[in-house]
């Protein structure tokens, strides 16, 4: 998968899922472990890596619980009683 | 009647209280013995050991169950109850009573329950419905995790609390259902079949605490085998520690509570792939280093290659060969001109020696004829003027 996702996906980054993101910066990851880049993709390369990790941490740290009801077959917001 | 010649035995009563004793006693059967009816005359004294009588519609026993006994059960006795109680027979010499001594007491019920469950457990593990072969392994990182429990109680608060702590990146879908009663087996086979938890990559079976009664929905044959049948794998998180459920056996990972399910479900929290994410960045900034310095390094080596290579030092070498050229060259004129020098030195020695003015400095004399300069060899040739050249000069003679 990860080198599947190195080729180019190019989706914009905000626009990445984390686990998108995770497995195309562990692409990236092993592309530059391997020194057989140009050195002028191996920039662009660590510049995407730099900014998918960034991405990775926006998205862990924004992380929120979603809680979804199943009732049938429909899907409905789950609302949690306070304490 | 007559009185007999020898009267039967007298027993004191200590004597025979004895001996029903140890009829009781010697009886294997009163001595490990179940006994079902209804509680009554109930009295805990401070002493802490538990004191009730037990009955039916024809007769009463009296009971009595010491205090450690009642320090481990479970079940709150009330007057009235019905209840079945295990212990042995025996007798309380002072006031001639028999009675049973206690060491367990269950809702009437609980043995039945309790056999059919034995029953169901040995078919379906007849059947290979708990075998390990079946248990599908819980994926490590879950994006949708399904739950089906009850929507209000609070083993789902938990579970969201702890998911939310470990791992607020999945999507909960939650299936409610009742959990108890006759109406709850059907609901959580609906529940656990319905098509959107389908999409979901593990599935939260759960319950929080409660009696054998309570929990028994999770020993139901249609909700062990729909666990058992599912497509997502399941955990099952029933009760607490000690309770086992049919469905922990059917289920691909059991948890001891609602909680750990809900651990074991997440077995990667978000601090790990924070860390994770954190350790990739590193390396990408290293390897990417690495890449640059090993580049730098290979330029290095080309450079000193190219200098190597470079006509510069072709054109010093070049201009050395012309240096040393033109330093034989130079070398070879001198030892030349030294050569001819001396030649021309041996030469002139010679041209000295044949030099016509040694001759006259030997005495000799040039005489030649005034009007035309010829040399006078021959008498024959005298002229009467004639110049006489000797080795200092010449002078002028006349013929006589």
């Amino acid at each position: 998968m990860p080198k599947a996702s190195t080729k180019k996906s190019e989706k914009p980054i905000e626009e990445l899922t984390y686990e998108e993101a995770l497995a195309e910066l562990e692409g990236i990851v092993e592309v530059l472990e391997g020194e057989q880049s140009q050195l002028e993709e191996a920039i662009k390369l660590f510049e995407r890596g730099q900014a998918l990790a960034a991405r990775c941490g926006v998205l862990l740290e924004a992380a929120q619980l979603k809680v979804k009801q199943v009732a049938g077959d429909d899907v409905s917001a789950f609302e949690e009683e306070s304490e | 009647m007559q009185p007999s010649l020898f009267p039967a035995q007298t027993f004191t009563v200590s004597k025979l209280t004895f001996l029903i004793r140890k009829l009781l006693e010697e009886n294997e059967s009163l001595q490990d013995v179940w006994v079902q009816g209804e509680i009554s005359n109930l009295s805990r004294p401070a002493s802490g050991h538990v004191y009730f009588t037990l009955k039916d519609a024809n007769a009463s026993l009296k009971c009595v169950m010491w205090k450690t006994s009642a320090a481990r059960m479970k079940l709150t006795l009330r007057d009235g109850m019905e209840v079945e109680v295990h212990g042995k027979i025996g007798i309380y010499e002072p006031q001639g009573l028999y009675q049973l001594y206690a060491d367990q007491i269950r809702p009437v019920g609980e043995g039945a329950l309790y056999q059919e469950f034995m029953r169901l457990k040995a078919q379906l593990e007849a059947e290979g419905l708990f075998d390990p072969e079946r248990k599908r392994p819980i994926p490590e990182l879950p994006r949708k995790i399904g739950i089906v429990t009850s929507a209000t109680g609070a083993a789902l608060r938990d579970m969201l609390n702890t998911l939310r702590r470990r791992l607020p990146l999945v999507e909960v879908l939650l299936t409610p259902s009742p959990v108890q009663g006759v109406d709850a087996p059907p609901a959580l086979v609906k529940a656990l079949n319905s098509p959107i938890l389908q999409s979901s990559d593990v599935i939260i079976l759960a319950r929080g605490g409660g009696s054998i009664e309570d929990l028994w929905a999770f020993n139901d044959e249609r909700v062990v085998r729909a666990v058992a049948s599912s497509n997502i794998p399941i955990i099952s998180g029933v009760g607490h520690e000690t309770d086992f459920t049919l469905c922990d056996f059917a289920a691909d990972l059991r948890a001891p509570t609602p909680t750990a399910a809900a651990e074991l479900a997440t077995p990667i929290t978000i601090q790990d792939l924070a860390a994770t994410v954190s350790n990739l960045n590193s390396l990408i900034l290293s390897s990417t280093l690495a890449l640059i310095s090993s580049k730098q390094f290979s330029l290095e080596s080309l450079a000193s290659q190219l200098r190597y290579l470079s006509p510069a030092r072709l054109i010093q070498s070049e201009s050395q060969r012309v240096d040393e050229l033109s330093r034989r060259a130079s070398s070879a004129a001198f030892n030349r001109i030294i050569l001819e020098s001396k030649h021309l030195e041996g030469t002139g020695k010679r041209l000295e020696a044949l030099s016509p003015l040694a001759v006259l400095a030997r005495g000799y004399a040039v005489v030649t004829r005034k009007e035309d300069g010829s040399v006078v060899s021959r008498v024959a040739q005298a002229s009467d003027e004639m110049k006489v050249r000797v080795s200092d000069g010449e002078f002028e003679v006349r013929k006589s």
